[in-house]
């Protein structure tokens, strides 16, 4: 009971925080939007070849705009001193870091998966794979925003953790943009793409078993600096 | 027996110890690696027959085969001596496990620069985006990760906790991305030359991988021992025992 009213209360500060600062919710968003309308720009806006690249090229500007948002998943608490209120605080960690994950990924990746059948029409992706693609994605960057969370944590206290965050977290992104694109490809060719799917649910359940753990754990060495 | 067990586990977890200690192995080690290396390529690519299909430019195997199998096994090395350092918090494991990170980085970017070299002869390209080829440039990615990592907090006992962590993480995700990978490849299926290292390989030609395969994981040990030498003495500079070396 204890734990569920320290896991509410943490959430809705987090969400009460973003929308207080609506813009800093609002850039990955902005940066999805910017670097997929890139894509016909440099490649052809013939519809036939973007049609055979949008579902990977959504995904990979997906994963990249909620890389950008992990920075400050753990940062702005860290530097106003409220993280360690909270490791501080007699409720398991890893509660309050599921909390915390979820708030973000409320913010960040559920906008991005609203916005991608829009992306996706621009980008001319075949009807078919407008379902695959929201479920993947809404799967997907949940994925994203759990594991992200053991990565944020570690480098939460280095003043340049940028760059080093998406260095050490892409490589075990592998996976999710795998599933997650070949759902889009498979369903676009007509195949059944529900087995896929169910990979990438398989995969989005280990990591809400593990990643709170791990991101915990991650977070008492990160704060050391 | 238990007793003896304990005292040892105990004495090997003190640096100071294991300095003495490998100082003592280093150099029938370094005897054993030089000899073992030497006859198996000369061996190898001296004695060993012909390939049928791929004449002499399949004799890099001899190099190929013992750095990929090495860059593999030595992320396990690294995770687990994280792991030991994060259970038991073992000083020795975390300067292992921090030693076998550059170590391991080195020998995948061996296995894929060879295997490219392979490649240009054997397929016509130096490079396929083949399941086995982006696994071991996906465990680059993961080595490099750790290595960044090391190097980015002030703190070096942080750093170590750090690289362990991510170590582990890491080793947890490794079946899954080469699954995943694997499964990728299959549905793509691109129009690509198979990979034909044939299991029934002739024992003329096994019997010099065999040496060349135990030769490089004493050469692995090896490193690993003189890179871990090294952390250990830049770690402990200030203690008296380092001082006190001549």
């Amino acid at each position: 009971m204890v734990c569920a009213g320290g896991f509410c209360g943490l959430l809705r500060r987090d969400l009460l925080l973003a929308l207080r600062h609506r813009s800093d919710a609002l850039n990955p968003l902005v940066f999805f939007v910017m670097t997929t309308s890139l894509v016909p720009l440099a490649i052809s806006p013939e519809a036939s070849r973007l049609a055979i690249i949008a579902p990977g090229m959504i995904w990979i500007t997906a994963l990249l705009a909620t890389l950008l948002a992990l920075d400050g998943l753990f940062q702005d608490d860290f530097s106003d001193g409220a993280l360690v209120q909270i490791i501080l605080s007699p409720m398991p960690l890893w509660v309050l870091v599921t909390a915390k994950v979820l708030a973000h990924w409320l913010v960040t990746g559920l906008p991005i998966t609203l916005l991608a059948p829009v992306l996706a029409m621009m980008l001319a992706l075949p009807e078919a794979g407008y379902v695959p693609l929201v479920v993947g994605l809404a799967l997907g960057t949940a994925c994203f925003s759990l594991i992200g969370a053991v990565g944020a944590a570690l480098t939460v206290a280095l003043r340049k953790g940028g760059v080093l965050l998406s260095l050490i977290v892409m490589p075990l992104y592998f996976p999710v943009l795998i599933f997650g694109a070949n759902a889009v490809h498979r369903a676009v060719d007509g195949l059944d793409y529900a087995p896929v799917l169910a990979l990438l649910g398989a995969f989005f359940a280990f990591a809400l078993l593990t990643s709170p753990f791990a991101a915990a754990g991650a977070l008492k060495v990160g704060i050391n600096g | 027996m238990w007793q003896f067990v304990r005292e040892w586990f105990h004495r090997l977890g003190s640096p100071r110890w294991f300095y003495r200690a490998s100082s003592s192995w280093l150099p029938w080690l370094t005897i054993l690696t030089g000899g073992l290396l030497t006859v198996g390529l000369i061996w190898g690519l001296g004695f060993a027959p012909q390939d049928a299909r791929q004449g002499n430019s399949f004799r890099i195997i001899y190099i190929h085969v013992p750095v990929s199998m090495l860059a593999l096994a030595g992320y396990y090395v690294m995770a687990m001596a994280g792991a030991v350092a994060l259970i038991w918090r073992i000083k020795l494991a975390e300067m292992v496990m921090v030693a076998a990170a550059p170590l391991g980085a080195a020998l995948t970017f061996l296995a894929l620069l060879t295997g490219a070299i392979w490649g240009k002869p054997t397929w016509g390209t130096y490079w396929v985006w083949d399941a086995r080829i982006t696994s071991m440039l996906v465990l680059l990615f993961l080595y490099l990760g750790v290595i960044a990592l090391s190097h980015a907090f002030t703190s070096r006992d942080t750093a170590y906790r750090a690289c362990a962590i991510l170590g582990l993480v890491g080793t947890v995700n490794i079946p899954i991305i080469y699954k995943s990978v694997d499964w990728w490849y299959t549905l793509h299926q691109p129009a690509t030359i198979k990979f034909t290292s044939a299991p029934s390989m002739h024992p003329a030609m096994l019997k010099p991988l065999v040496v060349m395969i135990l030769g490089f994981y004493c050469f692995y040990a090896l490193v690993l021992i003189l890179n871990t030498r090294a952390e250990i003495l830049n770690r402990e500079q200030r203690t008296s025992w380092v001082k006190e070396l001549p």
